[in-house]
């Protein structure tokens, strides 16, 4: 019981991290048909920054600074790279975001060095916010989950209720009826990919110093956050939000438990021969791969994702 | 490249040329730089140029950008090595010049099982898929140590029965020639296909599916033939990896291979069928150059791949045809003068950012040895050098953009008189 619960907390604190990431590369991919390659690049970045403002300034203007300067950094990359790429195509782009992703990796690297920084959790959120049977709860994951579900109710807020958010909407099934109405389309895009890139640096923000800021740091959810995406369906919020809290639930348990596939097998009623090195194996040592096998798995029996609603 | 546009068939006497031109060159080459070092380098090249073109069969010819090619490249070298290991024991009748035969096969049959699932989507989302399946193999081939080795790799000895018409394959010379044939080989087999009905049609659905579809051929079953026989091709060349370095590590099948022939393939030119070859040498001459000369070497790859992404999205192969059109018309003259204006601006903008870059490195290395940049020692936690590269780049950048107009103006004329001439 005590795995159970104390597990779930985790897996839904990880899950939201996940969202946190995977919103902003669904919005900007349901808008401008751009997967930002490069998008786990700019939550690293933004632990960077968060790390930089907070030697200075201290941990809480860098929540608030550290997203904004890399949004910033996200308008600028999209004047002045994306939309010359756009002209040659969607491949162009890709290409683009991916050698982007490369060279800020090696910024990152130029900049702060190859080992990791000291970014630390601020004094006022160390400690333990209740106590699970026998595990402690630290504050910073409820930080953490404040935070992102924060996170959540904002940009709903600003999609459903604001006139920007109506405009954004618009703009992402009809791009060419709202230029016609006199917005400016390219501009959207820019705001629309700096406010993604935005939202990932907070994730960075939040995240960098729960796990390690370190130049591997993107390489090690740039992946996971793409497969997030494609379960839940390309361009489809709700669905990132619900594959984000299963991913990240379904790895968290997964970590935890020890059960080889034999044992698992057993359970249903099967006896497997215990020789082989597949059935040796444990869900543990399974767990990087889970959720490469659940999307090929989504990807067999439903192409366009969980909620997907149109299939590219 | 393109169907419509007729090229020579295979056996027209310029193409027999220029395939006869190729074999004197791969047979000759050896001969000129017979030291160890350049003729590995030779070897490495051979392979990569193999790799390149499979991967090529995708994005150049159908249109499917794949971030997992290494799969097809990886799963091919360790079949190659498992055989050469059984071999070893005695248990096969199979000459080594044959294994890449293996690797092809077992790259072939990998792309048939994740060719299956990836090629039902085309676009973005077989990027994605790509990407997925080439995670899911990489992290997957940790699990089995027994199969991939683990971290230490699975190693063996290419010198393995007796010598047949007296080739052990011991000396690297010999190993040459055998990455020379096959590369010949698949070379030719490769631009075979695209003269092929299926090559045709794979130019077709990259251009148009809908329209592929109307002229009564599946899409998808298209695309799944070409990613399988791009396996195919990859896997030789991943066996010719393995012998030549006796070596397959689990990085082999991950990310920064796959990376590393996408980079290949689009600088180069995926337009072309040369493209790929011509990234193939000159990534790898590069890679081999930079890396002995700087640390920093990943970041002005990332770089340069970004400027040509942004700027020569036709990779250096269309550069090159655009210069060999000017050339036959007699009218280069036209347009080389200007570009002596941009060797100031270019130097300038170079200067600057290798001093940025490397005095970056420095400071977040704390690096014991001082830095010698251009023959001088250079002090980072001065000011000046820092101010100094900066103006450089910043100046270089403004008077680039002044001279720039020069060369299109230059070339435009170029192409008027060109057009202008044809028609007369």
């Amino acid at each position: 019981m005590e795995f159970v619960l104390v597990s779930l907390l985790n897996g839904i604190t990880y899950g939201m991290l996940l969202f946190m990431l995977s919103s902003g590369l669904t919005l900007i991919f349901s808008m401008m048909g751009v997967l930002n390659f490069a998008h786990a690049s700019f939550y690293m970045l933004g632990a960077y920054f968060a790390y930089q403002v907070s030697v200075i300034l201290g941990f809480w203007p860098a929540l608030l600074v550290a997203p904004l300067l890399v949004g910033l950094c996200g308008v600028l990359i999209e004047r002045y790279g994306l939309r010359k790429a756009h002209k040659y195509g969607h491949v162009a782009e890709l290409l683009f975001t991916f050698g982007l992703s490369f060279l800020i990796e090696e910024i990152v690297r130029l900049v702060w060095g190859k080992a990791a920084v000291d970014y630390r959790i601020p004094e006022a959120l160390n400690g333990t916010l209740f106590t699970l049977f026998s595990s402690d709860f630290p504050i910073y994951k409820g930080f953490m989950m404040l935070v992102s579900v924060g996170m959540l109710l904002a940009l709903y807020a600003l999609l459903t209720r604001t006139r920007t958010g109506l405009i954004v909407q618009a703009a992402l099934s009809r791009p060419d009826m709202v230029e016609a109405l006199g917005h400016n389309v390219p501009r959207i895009f820019m705001l629309v990919f700096g406010g993604g890139v935005a939202l990932a640096a907070l994730a960075g923000v939040i995240g960098g110093n729960a796990f390690i800021t370190e130049p591997g740091m993107a390489a090690a959810v740039g992946t996971i956050v793409f497969v997030v995406v494609v379960v839940g369906g390309l361009g489809s919020l709700a669905g990132a939000f619900v594959a984000s809290l299963l991913i990240g639930i379904v790895q968290t348990f997964a970590v935890g438990l020890n059960v080889s596939i034999t044992d698992i097998a057993a359970l249903f009623g099967v006896e497997l021969q215990a020789s082989g090195a597949m059935a040796r194996l444990t869900l543990t040592q399974l767990a990087p791969i889970l959720p490469y096998l659940f999307m090929v798995a989504i990807l067999v029996l439903r192409p366009r994702g969980l909620m997907g609603a149109r299939e590219s | 490249m393109n169907c419509d546009a007729s090229p020579p068939p295979l056996l027209h006497p310029r193409r027999l040329l220029t395939w006869g031109v190729l074999l004197a060159v791969l047979i000759v080459l050896p001969l000129l730089f017979n030291k160890g070092f350049a003729l590995s380098l030779l070897c490495q090249i051979g392979i990569m140029a193999i790799f390149a073109l499979s991967y090529n069969m995708l994005l150049g010819q159908t249109g499917l950008l794949s971030f997992g090619h290494a799969v097809y490249f990886g799963i091919g070298a360790f079949a190659a090595m498992h055989t050469l290991n059984l071999l070893g024991k005695g248990g096969l009748p199979l000459p080594v010049t044959l294994l890449p035969l293996v690797g092809g096969l077992a790259g072939l049959l990998a792309g048939v099982l994740f060719g299956y699932v990836s090629t039902k989507r085309a676009g973005t989302t077989f990027a994605m898929i790509s990407l997925g399946i080439g995670e899911l193999v990489a992290s997957a081939s940790l699990m089995f140590p027994a199969l991939f080795g683990g971290e230490g790799g699975v190693s063996g000895n290419r010198v393995v029965g007796g010598a047949v018409l007296g080739i052990s394959y011991g000396p690297q010379i010999e190993m040459y020639y055998l990455i020379a044939g096959w590369a010949f080989i698949s070379m030719l087999a490769m631009y075979a296909l695209t003269q092929t009905p299926l090559g045709c049609m794979a130019n077709a659905v990259r251009d148009n599916p809908e329209r592929v579809q109307f002229v009564g051929y599946d899409p998808q079953w298209v695309r799944f033939m070409m990613l399988v026989l791009s396996g195919g091709f990859a896997g030789i060349a991943g066996a010719l990896s393995a012998l030549n370095y006796e070596i397959v590590t689990a990085e082999t099948l991950g990310a920064q291979t796959s990376g590393a022939v996408l980079m290949m393939a689009f600088v180069g030119g995926v337009g072309w069928f040369h493209g790929p070859i011509i990234g193939a040498v000159l990534i790898t001459l590069l890679q081999i150059a930079l890396s002995g000369l700087t640390k920093a070497w990943l970041f002005y790859f990332g770089l340069f791949f970004l400027c040509m992404v942004l700027y020569l999205p036709g990779g250096i192969a269309s550069l090159l045809s655009m210069h060999q059109r000017l050339w036959q018309a007699r009218l280069l003259g036209w347009v080389l003068p200007s570009y002596v204006r941009l060797a100031l601006p270019l130097a300038l903008v170079a200067g600057g950012l290798i001093g940025l870059v490397e005095m970056a490195y420095q400071r977040a290395e704390a690096a014991e040895i001082p830095l010698r940049l251009f023959g001088a020692p250079i002090d980072v936690t001065l000011a000046t050098p820092w101010l100094g590269a900066l103006a450089a780049l910043c100046g270089g950048l403004v008077l680039l953009r002044a001279s720039w107009p020069a060369v299109t103006g230059a070339w435009r004329r170029a192409l008027l008189r060109l057009e202008g001439g044809e028609e007369t």
